[in-house]
């Protein structure tokens, strides 16, 4: 089955990836060639956009049509196709930093928009691509190396503040949750409206290796142990979900979709 | 009879975009190039294009990146601080070779400045404000009718050699109204981007076999899938760290403008014939200047106007061959001496050269410019 | 004259970067060459307020005032800054509730009730733009009154028509009356 989907969604010219060992970036990949797979998309009119950093590589490894664009504004470039093509199905793969740095004010007016793109969060809690810097998403206390001394910066919880922003679909899976992940990503696809799938990565090399959390094994292993499915931690108080993985679909609405009222604007002129 | 209609300069910019076939524009409110945004948000959806206001100016150059990528003429207006915003993700269309307009109505800086007054401090930006070697077209529009027919040549040449274009207004002509004559469909030239024949079975997107210098690539969408990014890339698009790729690819950027610098260039040269005075504007500092040339030449002066329309690439050969014939050259732009440098940099001893500029936010007037010519 | 150099100015809000606009809209229609500009920012709503227009028989180059050959002022503030220093020849139109000093003396000098006539005769302050221009157009007859009319309704909302045409008759009538 895996050789299959990089078979037909792979540039299998450019494989093997530049990930580490370990690193959790080249299953999430996998994971979206699945959901569409899964979807029966046509190619041809599958947009991949990334960012820039370690996420970011995974367009130029996946046969779409794909863009590895500036850092951060992966969802600006997404919005241009989509608001000018609203016929192509727009995926946009971002990492933390991408997503909730120099790209946070992207992220939440494409949410409060409610444009028609699945954004999927490659996060791994910091900046791989530069060597181990702190991102938003790094755990208080953690450490990088611009963070010598522990992060004293609070991380955000990138599926709320898209739920915030107006984003009408999040979700949130893990690079050892396959099924699940995968799951997730098409529904999120699915989706009419502005969806985003965190999906928690790990990244060996740099976080786990700055903050003495083992082998790439130890961080699946840990990933599994600590992961909570959103109806049961309904029940949970924040002190027994501290420090735990919040998985599956986290909140769901409605609100028209941006290019389908665009295009009642247009309907207008065309009598 | 021509339908001839009072226009403002950044509504003309609108109709010209939309005469040459953009049908996407994404921007950010800022003065003096709002009109542009308010007539695109209007005029889009009537000819079934789009517009958005996106969050930020960063993000209007991206989203309008994206939609040509896509395979629809876009473009995104901005000035002042915008511009500098927008130098980011202008390099980037640089490199990826995806065509967009960016119009830059300039205003007085360094910084907020004064936002209402006119400037052409953005001469130098224009060219260098994108990190890395790359080359540029900018070209700079004197009425409102050159709004409106200089944006759809903008287009044209952004299409045709896939690379950014910018079109620098100011604030003189953005917000000048005069009559244009509109012209008939079909009348001016426009020019689409070449695409392959069947996108499904074509090349890599950025192959330029046979020596050509411009890439033929399907939009998305159409079946050629392949790869855009911001790094050095391969024929089909992929990062490479190769030296030799770095070295043949951005070479080959700015040979495709350099190579086709006389079908990018355009000028006006005025009264130049027995002129020993030249005097160098463009844009709407050329407005000052046709009013002082005509002073002059009432009072017997032998002056000349010699204005690049297109600026970026410089008129080198032009101005060259006409600093052979004058003994003076004067620039008049409205910043402190930045086309200045280029023309310096061309003239060499010729010929004498002196610059009048103006840096405090009002126009040049033509009184100031005669008396300039005067000066011994 | 073959080169009109005309400033309006008065009080944001006055519309009379409009009337500038229907100027020169009515200058096009007699095949005259115009250049339409106005002050911009802050000033241009509610502040002090200028609009300018060129028309002209013969292609413009500078396209701002220099030498105005027609200045109108519609308050006092704005008479104070821009109907000083001006050349012998230009006209100058007040509104009667400017105050004007006793030595201001100039050839083509007149004041004329233009505000009370948009507040009285038409009834609404917003056409005092068009009364102006009314008057503007008696006095210097830039454009026929049926090219001028056709100016104003291009640039007035919709369903104001009749209220701008009223306007623009009782500004013409303040010079023939």
């Amino acid at each position: 089955m895996a050789s299959k989907l990089i078979d037909k969604y792979f540039r299998e010219a450019h494989l093997p990836h530049i990930w580490c060992p370990g690193c959790g970036h080249g299953v999430l990949m996998r994971d979206v060639a699945q959901a569409v797979e899964n979807l029966g998309l046509d190619k041809d009119k599958v947009v991949l956009v990334s960012g820039i950093g370690c996420s970011s590589r995974a367009a130029g490894y996946m046969d779409f049509n794909t863009m590895h664009t500036t850092h951060g504004r992966a969802l600006a470039f997404a919005t241009g196709i989509k608001m000018a093509h609203p016929e192509l199905e727009v995926i946009v793969i971002m990492g933390d930093g991408d997503a909730s740095a120099i790209g946070g004010n992207h992220l939440i007016h494409a949410a409060r928009r409610n444009i028609g793109i699945t954004a999927i969060v490659f996060n791994n809690d910091i900046y791989g691509m530069t060597g181990g810097q702190y991102s938003p998403t790094t755990p208080y206390g953690e450490k990088g190396t611009t963070a010598p001394y522990g992060n004293i910066d609070r991380p955000f919880d990138i599926p709320k503040v898209a739920e915030a922003a107006g984003a009408t679909y999040t979700a949130r899976g893990t690079a050892y949750d396959a099924r699940l992940t995968t799951k997730l990503i098409e529904e999120g696809i699915r989706h009419k409206g502005f969806s985003i799938i965190e999906c928690a990565s790990i990244c060996p090399t740099y976080y786990g290796r700055k903050n003495k959390k083992g082998s790439a094994v130890d961080m699946y292993t840990w990933q599994k142990e600590n992961s909570i499915p959103a109806a049961k931690a309904k029940d949970m108080t924040p002190e027994e979900l501290e420090g735990k993985l919040v998985v599956g679909e986290l909140s769901r609405s409605e609100f028209p979709e941006l290019t389908e009222q665009y295009q009642k604007i247009i309907d207008k002129f065309q009598k | 009879m021509k339908q001839v209609k009072l226009m403002q300069g950044n509504e003309a910019c609108v109709e010209g975009a939309l005469y040459a076939g953009c049908r996407f524009y994404a921007g950010y409110p800022i003065t003096p190039s709002t009109e542009i945004a308010e007539g695109c948000a209007v005029r889009m959806p009537q000819v079934g294009g789009r517009f958005i206001q996106m969050e930020d100016e960063i993000a209007s150059c991206a989203a309008a990146i994206g939609a040509s990528a896509a395979g629809t003429k876009s473009m995104t207006a901005t000035s002042g601080p915008g511009f500098s915003l927008k130098q980011e993700n202008l390099g980037y269309a640089c490199l990826t070779e995806v065509p967009f307009v960016l119009v830059d109505v300039q205003r007085a800086g360094p910084s907020t400045g004064l936002p209402t007054s006119p400037s052409q401090g953005d001469m130098m930006q224009a060219k260098w404000g994108t990190h890395g070697d790359h080359p540029i077209i900018a070209i700079a529009p004197s009425t409102v009718e050159e709004c409106y027919k200089l944006c759809v040549r903008c287009f044209n040449l952004s299409e045709k050699y896939r690379t950014p274009v910018l079109f620098m207004m100011d604030e003189i002509v953005g917000h000048l109204r005069e009559s244009v004559e509109l012209p008939e469909d079909g009348e001016l030239e426009v020019i689409d981007r070449a695409a392959p024949a069947d996108p499904k079975n074509a090349g890599p997107a950025y192959a330029c076999p046979n020596g050509e210098l411009v890439p033929v690539m399907a939009p998305f969408g159409q079946g050629q899938r392949y790869n855009i990014t911001g790094l050095i890339h391969t024929d089909d698009g992929f990062p490479t760290n190769s030296n030799d790729i770095a070295d043949s690819q951005v070479r080959r950027l700015i040979r495709k403008i350099e190579e086709n610098r006389d079908d990018i260039i355009t000028y006006e040269e005025k009264d130049l014939e027995d002129a020993d005075t030249c005097i160098v504007c463009y844009g709407g500092t050329a407005r000052s200047v046709y009013s002082a040339v005509e002073t002059l030449r009432a009072e017997g002066k032998k002056v000349g106007i010699f204005r690049p329309i297109t600026v970026w690439p410089f008129p080198e050969k032009e101005l060259e061959a006409i600093s052979g014939k004058v003994k003076r050259i004067v620039v008049a732009e409205h910043n402190d001496g930045q086309i200045l440098l280029e023309v310096q940099r061309v003239v060499k001893d010729n010929c004498k050269v002196d610059f009048i500029g103006k840096i405090n936010g009002t126009v040049i007037t033509p009184d100031e410019i005669v008396a300039k010519v005067k000066e011994a | 004259m073959s080169k009109m150099e005309i400033r309006l100015a008065g009080t944001g809000g006055q519309g009379l970067i409009t009337g500038t606009i229907i100027l020169a809209e009515a200058g096009i229609f007699e095949n005259k060459f115009v250049a339409q500009s106005q002050s911009y920012g802050p000033e241009a709503r509610g502040g002090m307020c200028k609009g300018e227009v060129i028309i002209s028989d013969e292609k413009i180059g500078f396209t701002k005032v220099t030498k105005p050959t027609f200045v109108m002022a519609l308050s006092q503030l704005s008479f104070e800054k821009y109907c000083y220093g001006l050349s012998d020849e230009c006209f100058v139109l007040v509104d009667e509730t400017i105050e004007v000093p006793a030595d201001y003396q100039r050839k083509n000098f007149l004041k004329l009730p233009i505000l009370a006539t948009a507040r009285e005769k038409v009834g609404k302050m917003q056409t005092v733009n068009i009364v102006s221009i009314g008057a503007i157009n008696e006095i210097l007859k830039l454009s026929s009154f049926e090219n001028v009319k056709k100016a104003v309704l291009l640039h007035i909302p919709k369903g104001t028509e009749e209220l701008n045409l009223k306007a623009l008759e009782e500004g013409a009538k303040l010079l023939t009356k």
